[in-house]
């Protein structure tokens, strides 16, 4: 895991090098600068040019808790994901809860209910969702003053819907699962019982993948709310190709997404060998 | 249930069929501009009235529909496919093939793909036409956009390749690709049918976004991406509300794609 | 009667008060980005631009609405007859904000660090006109010169930009001499700014300034949002208003919605003339064509561009120097008229000629370049669709691409890989010297063709010696007459094609008293220390 996570942080520091507009700073359109001024401001970012040295002195550094200093911000960039983290944090795991709620919610009760009106209301949903851009959801949440975590939610919860409602559509169309309602078992012990144990692995992993849909949504969310949070750095330091910065948000993310795909990964294999 | 179906079908047939045929049926070109009457309410002459620069909304739905209509399923499609190939093949396979193919995944999702796309601009000619942009653009979603789906591909995979069904297939002689095609692939099918219906709006929302980096459809030509930006003007909706149509057809054209792909019905 | 005239004269004195005999209150509103920095001395972006001027103690001020010089830290000044030095009188008994006294060794402390080499702004090197040191002399109580190695024009007027930091103060990083003082800065989310106890300035019946309390400066990148909570009475002000959110606002509230007048802003479209950049030769051959840029110009319709794209809260702009810079401007210029015939007859001397209705030169090449802008610009980027028809209705083809805005600036000032940009001048110093690095040929940012060895053209030998000599004479007029030669060499030569003039449009609470936005900037809190609350008022919108 921490192979992946330090191969991740050298190819994101690569691919952010090698992007057009890494060398340039809006100080090259000031007409106030002078050309020695603008050559000493570029100058600042010689450490970065090599990028596998840039890397080295970056990780022997962050071993001794140094981070680096974000370019564009002028901030230890320790301090900013310190100061930052927190409200990323509460709008993932909140959202998440959210999302997962509305979508387990609607994909359970539809096979429960077995109404086909109510099926289309939730792909309905769920399909409007998707649809809506992230920055319209911005502005609806500020017009009604719906917290940034619902926000969130919005954005997250159609996908964890439509997989959890086909799998669940799928495995309740199983012959063993026919033949249980046939015999009239209640419809929720068959779901409880039966089902979500079956799909319980895809759950598991899907539930690793939503954080990582989570963290990308604070991107947006936050950028157009105005809440300080990493998602709203992450979209500065990309906009200024702030490198230092940008490698910590990528380790960070890398991080956060492994372990919960780790998590995700462990859940379900343990589910696998309870069934067999 | 199958009436739904078939409704879903016959309206998406209807929408590709009014979009293909915009040509003939459209009343104005989509990048002419009326200049006296930009930002007009809806009228004999403008059915949904004008944009900003006074081009003909209906017009622009009916060509920027066409363009969607026909990539965005294609990208889909695309990303589908990787994911099914990366993730459900690994699954098949199992143990030091599956790992490899999810830490490639979880790299592949922690990775910065903005950058990416800055330079597949830079590399791209300036005066490269609206149509081979858009297509770029949505090709390269659907090359990047696999990962997820290949996550829960790789976990439904695993769990079928010691399926009881699967075990009596290999017992009885049948291995390898065959077993793959015939007893696993359709078992990926609610996942499979499920990425590729969330990545048609994912995808052109995200051709949208791609427009502050260049890339994405570029002036005069209109996506739903393109038209459903003026939405994020929300103050002025309530007194504009024709400028919802794009949303409405796009969210009609999903929830029809999922009516139509869903396989298993909600018995009755 | 004497008690009827009594009481008039009492009313009458009590109506000559400020518009809010209320004092206190929050005013609110927001910065647009992140302030990079704190340190007055390093500002240059926007966020922190509004940070220093609303904190920062400054020995003269450009009074925002007359454009003409006040004494502020200094009672008087005088710049010698060949613009080396200049000696201020310093008002006595200020203080700073921390309650260290102000003196002369501040002002010497200030222009230390700010002539310090390694410290690298856009404050700092408009006084490095020379080689050389910069020098400081205590000439009496209270008077200090400061001494420049070579002429420095407009020397007055720079200090505008210099807030003075204190030398002696245990707290130098916050100690400050404007009227207000970070109290806090929330990364990402907010800038608390509180009065200033110490500030010196008192109004006329000699009560201490500032009159509100405390600013809270929200970070909010989104204008609509901006526009949402401005409109439920959760901001106080807007500064740089667009245009499609005046109208909304007009529309509904036209009381808080201002229109100052064209500032200073423009928008212009410029071909890349760069010997060396990588586009084809043909290509660089029509840019390099006056006839070719004209024709642009002519083809061009700026009425819609005003009209359409800036909801006619601009005006067509007749070449650099907007009429909102009132002394610069050359009146004599006019906007080109939208002339597709004429923009033709142009083309057709350099050998240009329409076939089935495309444009194509005289060795056969169709006409088709592309205009790269910023991305995000939403009347930019309407203004490039705009102007794509206006040239497909003479044969051109052109495509717009939108940029982030690094990949942009490195397009356009690194490598060289682009035809047309179209970006706007903002926040424009009053003084053509500010512009110095704009139309130098020798300059960076001399945008179509920059760092010249020698001037590429006759025209632009021209304007290097009319810039030359503008700066190096005091006397207004002698300086206006060549920069209105300038003005007329651009425009005759279209190197930039000046399209519009935006005007200054804000939004203002009628909650807030004493405010009249201007066009300079800060536009609406350009007197902060005078804008009053009426809090009640702010509570019933």
């Amino acid at each position: 895991m921490l192979a992946t996570a330090l191969v991740a942080g050298l190819l994101a520091a690569t691919l952010v090098r090698f992007a057009p507009g890494f060398d340039a700073d809006e100080s090259a359109l000031d007409p106030g600068l002078r050309q020695e001024s603008i050559q000493a401001l570029q100058q600042e970012r010689s450490g970065e040019k090599h990028i596998f040295a840039f890397y080295r002195s970056y990780l022997r550094n962050a071993l001794h808790g140094d981070l680096g200093s974000s370019r564009s911000l002028e901030q230890p960039v320790r301090s900013l994901l310190h100061d930052r983290w927190r409200v990323t944090a509460h709008l993932v795991v909140v959202g998440l809860f959210l999302a997962w709620t509305l979508a387990l919610g609607l994909a359970l009760s539809s096979a429960l209910l077995q109404w086909s009106p109510y099926e289309l209301l939730g792909t309905t949903l769920s399909g409007t969702a998707l649809c809506i851009p992230a920055g319209v959801f911005a502005l609806l949440s500020v017009l009604l003053r719906i917290p940034g975590e619902a926000v969130v939610a919005c954005i997250v919860y159609p996908k964890i819907h439509r997989y959890t409602r086909n799998l669940v559509t799928r495995i309740y169309h199983q012959p063993y699962i026919l033949s249980a309602r046939s015999r009239g078992v209640n419809r929720a012990r068959i779901l409880l019982l039966h089902v979500l144990p079956m799909i319980g692995p895809q759950l598991a992993a899907l539930a690793g993948i939503s954080v990582g849909l989570a963290v990308g949504a604070t991107v947006p969310v936050e950028s157009l709310l105005g809440l300080p949070g990493l998602g709203q750095l992450a979209w500065q330091a990309a906009l200024a190709r702030d490198l230092p910065l940008l490698v910590s948000l990528t380790l960070a993310i890398t991080l956060v997404t492994l372990l919960a795909n780790c998590f995700g990964d462990v859940i379900a294999e343990a589910i696998r060998t309870n069934e067999a | 249930m199958k009436s739904i179906r078939r409704f879903a079908l016959a309206i998406l047939l209807a929408v590709a069929s009014v979009s293909l045929a915009a040509d003939w049926i459209s009343p104005a070109n989509y990048r002419t501009q009326y200049r006296e009457v930009p930002n007009a309410p809806p009228s004999k002459q403008h059915v949904l009235g004008t944009d900003s620069l006074g081009r003909d909304r209906w017009a622009r739905l009916l060509y920027g529909t066409r363009v969607s209509l026909t990539l965005a399923p294609a990208a889909a499609a695309i990303s589908t496919l990787i994911g099914v190939l990366l993730g459900g093949i690994s699954g098949y396979l199992g143990g030091v093939w599956a790992r490899l193919a999810m830490a490639v995944t979880d790299l592949f999702l922690s990775l910065p793909w903005l950058f990416l796309l800055i330079t597949v601009r830079a590399l791209l000619p300036l005066n490269v036409s609206p149509y081979a942009s858009v297509s770029i653009t949505f090709l390269i979603l659907g090359l990047l956009g696999w990962a997820a789906s290949a996550r829960v591909l790789c976990a439904t995979a695993l769990s079928l390749r010691n399926s009881s069904f699967v075990l009596q297939a290999r017992a009885s002689g049948l291995h390898g690709a065959r077993l793959f095609l015939v007893h696993v692939l359709p078992n990926l099918k609610p996942v499979l049918l499920a990425q590729f219906w969330i990545s048609i709006p994912v995808f052109i929302l995200s051709e949208a976004n791609l427009g502050i980096l260049g890339l994405g459809v570029t002036e005069p030509l209109p996506s739903w991406g393109s038209l459903l930006r003026e939405l994020e003007s929300l103050l002025s909706l309530h007194q504009e509300p024709w400028k919802l149509a794009p949303l409405l057809v796009l969210v009609l054209v999903v929830t029809s794609f999922q009516l139509v792909l869903s396989n298993e019905e909600i018995a009755t | 009667m004497i008690r009827r005239v009594l009481w008039l004269a009492f009313l009458m004195a009590m109506s000559s008060f400020p518009a809010a005999a209320q004092g206190g209150g929050e005013l609110r509103f927001c910065l647009r980005g992140e302030p990079k920095t704190f340190d007055p001395l390093k500002v240059g972006d926007e966020p922190s631009l509004s940070i220093r001027y609303l904190t920062g103690g400054v020995l003269v001020r450009v009074d925002r609405k007359t454009q003409e010089l006040q004494p502020e830290l200094a009672t008087s000044w005088k710049v010698s007859k060949d613009s080396r030095e200049i000696t201020f009188t310093l008002r006595p008994g200020v203080l700073f904000s921390d309650g260290t006294p102000f003196s002369t060794d501040d002002v010497a402390y200030t222009m230390q660090r700010l002539m310090d080499p390694s410290l690298h702004s856009s404050t700092a090197d408009a006084f490095r006109s020379g080689a050389g040191a910069v020098s400081t002399k205590v000439t009496g109580n209270n008077r200090i010169s400061v001494l420049f190695p070579a002429p420095v024009t407009g020397l007055d007027r720079l200090f505008d930009q210099v807030a003075i930091v204190s030398a002696h103060s245990p707290h130098k990083d916050s100690a400050v001499l404007g009227p207000f003082v970070v109290a806090e800065y929330k990364p990402g989310s907010s800038v608390l700014l509180h009065r200033n106890p110490n500030y010196w300035k008192k109004d006329t019946q000699g009560r201490s300034l500032p009159y509100l309390d405390s600013i809270r400066l929200d970070i909010q990148p989104n204008r609509d949002i901006e526009m949402l909570r401005f409109t439920r009475g959760e901001l106080d002000l807007i500064n740089a208003l667009d245009a499609e959110n005046f109208d909304r606002l007009a529309s509904t509230n036209s009381q808080a919605a201002h229109d100052a007048g064209v500032s200073l802003d423009s928008e212009q479209l410029w071909f890349n003339q760069v010997s060396t950049a990588p586009i084809p030769a043909y290509k660089r051959a029509w840019f390099q064509s006056k006839n070719f840029r004209r024709a642009i110009s002519l083809a061009i319709n700026r009425e819609d561009l005003a009209r359409i794209a800036f909801n006619g809260h601009a005006r067509p702009a007749a070449g650099p120097v907007s009429p909102g810079n009132k002394f610069w401007f050359n009146a004599k210029l006019t906007a080109d008229r939208n002339d597709p015939a004429a923009a033709l007859q142009r083309l057709q001397k350099d050998g240009f000629h329409l076939l089935n209705g495309v444009l194509l030169d005289k060795d056969g090449n169709a006409v088709e370049f592309s205009i790269v802008t910023n991305a995000g610009s939403k009347s930019r980027e309407r203004m490039a669709v705009l102007m794509q028809e206006d040239l497909q209705k003479i044969g051109m083809k052109v495509n717009v691409v939108t940029l982030d805005f690094p990949s942009l600036i490195e397009r356009i000032s690194q490598k060289f890989n682009y035809e047309a940009a179209l970006l706007g001048f903002a926040n424009v110093d009053l003084d053509p010297n500010g512009q110095m690095n704009i139309w130098l040929s020798s300059a960076e940012d001399h945008a179509w063709n920059p760092l010249q060895k020698s001037p590429a053209t006759p025209w632009e030998t021209e304007i290097d010696r009319l810039m030359r000599q503008q700066a190096s004479t005091s006397d207004p007029q002698q300086r206006k007459q060549s920069f209105d030669l300038v003005q007329e060499i651009v425009v005759d030569q279209a190197p930039m094609i000046f399209l519009v003039n935006k005007d200054a449009l804000s939004a203002v609470s009628s909650a807030i008293g004493n405010a009249d936005p201007v066009v300079l900037h800060p536009q609406t809190f350009w007197n902060a220390e005078k804008l009053t609350l009426n809090s009640s008022m702010r509570a019933s919108r």
